[in-house]
C-alpha cells in the first residue's frame, strides 16, 4: 500500500540547454529569421490584449519557444486572438503576428 | 622662446595629442612607459564597429607622431607629475610649461572572479586573448580543435562592486558583440550565446552591429550574468545564469567561455593624484574639473587629461580628447 508521506520530488527548474532538442526552434527562426532580431522590449506583451485579459505573456512564451522549451506553449498561444497590435509596437519590424501562427504550426501534435 | 609640454603616455590620445601640438609650434616630449608606441592598439585585431584593422589606425598615427618632429621617450614610466614637469624613473626630472596626462586604462585582471575559472580552466579566455589569438592567425581550443558552442559573458570587470568596479567600461558590450560575429566567421557551424545584463550600444553604428550580430549571424543573447563555470567529465565546461527574460536558471555545456573584460583605472592613477589639483572619482579614474566645459582640465591650470585615463572611451574619443586637450594647453600658454 502506497503511503502519501506528504513530499514528492520536484523536476529541475533550469533550462538544460544540453538536453533540449533545439530543431523545432531552428525550424522556426529558418521561416522567420527575423524573428534572431528580437530584444525582448516586451512591446508586444504590453499591447497584448489576450495579455491584458489573461496570463498569457507572448514574449515570455516565445523566449522559451528558443530555448527549446516547448511544452505548453502551443496551448498558450491559443490565447492569442490575432488582433496584431503586438505587431505595430514592435520596434524591430517582426512580423509577431506570423510568430504565433508560426510556432502553433510547428508545435501541433507535439 | 618657444613653449614645451610633456605628453605622459603613448597610446591614441597621448600620440593625437603630440602631433596636433606641434601642428601649432608648441615644442613636445611624449613619455612612454612600454618601449613602442601605440599602448593597448598593439594588442588589437581589427576595431568596431567597422572592423578597420587596429595596424592601420595605428601606422597612421606613428606616421603623424614622426612626422610631426614631436620627441619621444620610450620605455620611460613617469612616476610623478607636477605643475612644472614630470619625474621619471630614476628621479630624473624633466621640465615643461605643461603636462598632459594620458596614461589610459589597465585591464581588469579576470582571475579575480575566480568563479568563471580563468587561468584554472581550459579554455576559458577573455577578449584580449581572443584578439591576440586573432593576431597571431588561430583561433582554437586547448586540444587544437574547433568549438561547436561558444559563450560570450559581458561585464566581467564591470559594473561589479565585489571586484571594486562600480562602473561601465562602456566598449565591451560592442566588442563582445564584435567578437561574437568573428567567430561566426571562422566557425560558421558553432552556436555562439552572449550573456548580458544591458546591452550599451552608445556610438555610431554600433546598435547596427547588435542587430546583424542577430540577424545575419544568428548570435544568441540571454540576459542574466553567468555565476559559475565548472568543468564536465568531457572536458568542457559548464555555465550557469539566470535566463531573465523567462524567470528561470538556464545552464549549458559550453566549449569555449569568453570574457568580456572591463577597464580598470590605470595603477599610476593613485600616484599622479598625489599632485596638487590632480584628483580621482570615487571608481579610481581621474576627475576632470569638470565633465562639460572642462573634461580635459585638471585643478591645476598647466596639466591636462586626454583619453581614459579620466574614464572608459573608445579610440576615436580617446584622439579626440587629445586634440581637445592640445588646443586648451595652447590656450592656456597664449595666455601667460
Amino acid at each position: 500500500m502506497a503511503i502519501n508521506w506528504g513530499f514528492n520530488i520536484a523536476r529541475p527548474r533550469a533550462v538544460d540547454m544540453d538536453a533540449n532538442d533545439l530543431s523545432i526552434t531552428r525550424r522556426i527562426m529558418a521561416q522567420m529569421p527575423e524573428f534572431q532580431a528580437c530584444i525582448a522590449c516586451g512591446s508586444c506583451t504590453a499591447t497584448c490584449t489576450a495579455g491584458n485579459l489573461t496570463s498569457f505573456n507572448f514574449r515570455r512564451v516565445h523566449t522559451l519557444v528558443r530555448r527549446g522549451e516547448y511544452e505548453g506553449a502551443y496551448e498558450e498561444m491559443g490565447k492569442c486572438m490575432l488582433c496584431g497590435k503586438c505587431r505595430l509596437s514592435c520596434p524591430r519590424g517582426i512580423n509577431t503576428r506570423g510568430l504565433v501562427m508560426l510556432i502553433k504550426r510547428e508545435l501541433e501534435d507535439k | 622662446m618657444s613653449k614645451k609640454v610633456i605628453i605622459v603616455g603613448g597610446g591614441a590620445a597621448g600620440m593625437k595629442c603630440a602631433s596636433t601640438l606641434r601642428t601649432q609650434g608648441v615644442e613636445v616630449l611624449l613619455v612612454e612607459r612600454d618601449r613602442t608606441l601605440g599602448g593597448k592598439l598593439n594588442g588589437w585585431h581589427k576595431l568596431f564597429p567597422t572592423l578597420t584593422p587596429a595596424g592601420e589606425v595605428l601606422d597612421a598615427l606613428k606616421r603623424e607622431v614622426a612626422a610631426s618632429g614631436a620627441e619621444v621617450m620610450t620605455g620611460t614610466e613617469v612616476e610623478r607629475i607636477a605643475a612644472n614637469g614630470v619625474t621619471v624613473n630614476g628621479g630624473r626630472e624633466l621640465k615643461a610649461d605643461a603636462v598632459v596626462v594620458c596614461s589610459g586604462f589597465d585591464l581588469f585582471d579576470a582571475r579575480i572572479k575566480e568563479e568563471y575559472g580563468y587561468g584554472i580552466y581550459d579554455n576559458v579566455y577573455t577578449t584580449v586573448d581572443i584578439e591576440r589569438m586573432l593576431n597571431e592567425g588561430r583561433v582554437a581550443l586547448a586540444d587544437g580543435s574547433a568549438p561547436r558552442r561558444i559563450a560570450f559573458l559581458h561585464c566581467v570587470g564591470s559594473r561589479d562592486e565585489k571586484v571594486g568596479q562600480r562602473h561601465c567600461s562602456r566598449v565591451c558590450c560592442i566588442t563582445g558583440v564584435k567578437q561574437a560575429m568573428e567567430m561566426k566567421e571562422l566557425f560558421p557551424q558553432a552556436e555562439v550565446y552572449n550573456f548580458y545584463m544591458d546591452i550599451r550600444m552608445f556610438g555610431p553604428g554600433y546598435e547596427e552591429m547588435y542587430r546583424e550580430a542577430q540577424q545575419k549571424y544568428n548570435v544568441n543573447f540571454i540576459r542574466g550574468r553567468i555565476s559559475e563555470a565548472s568543468p564536465t567529465f568531457d572536458g568542457r565546461l559548464q555555465i550557469k545564469a539566470e535566463d531573465t527574460l523567462v524567470g528561470r536558471p538556464l545552464k549549458m555545456s559550453v566549449d569555449m567561455l569568453v570574457l568580456i573584460v572591463g577597464m580598470r583605472p590605470g595603477c599610476s592613477n593613485g600616484r599622479f593624484a598625489c599632485t596638487e589639483g590632480v584628483n580621482l572619482a570615487p571608481n579610481g579614474f581621474v576627475s576632470p574639473l569638470n565633465p562639460f566645459a572642462g573634461n580635459v582640465r585638471s585643478g591645476a591650470a598647466s596639466i591636462f587629461y586626454a583619453g581614459t585615463v579620466t574614464a572608459p572611451k573608445n579610440i576615436g574619443e580617446s584622439m579626440n580628447e587629445g586634440v581637445a586637450a592640445a588646443m586648451s594647453v595652447v590656450e592656456y600658454l597664449n595666455a601667460r
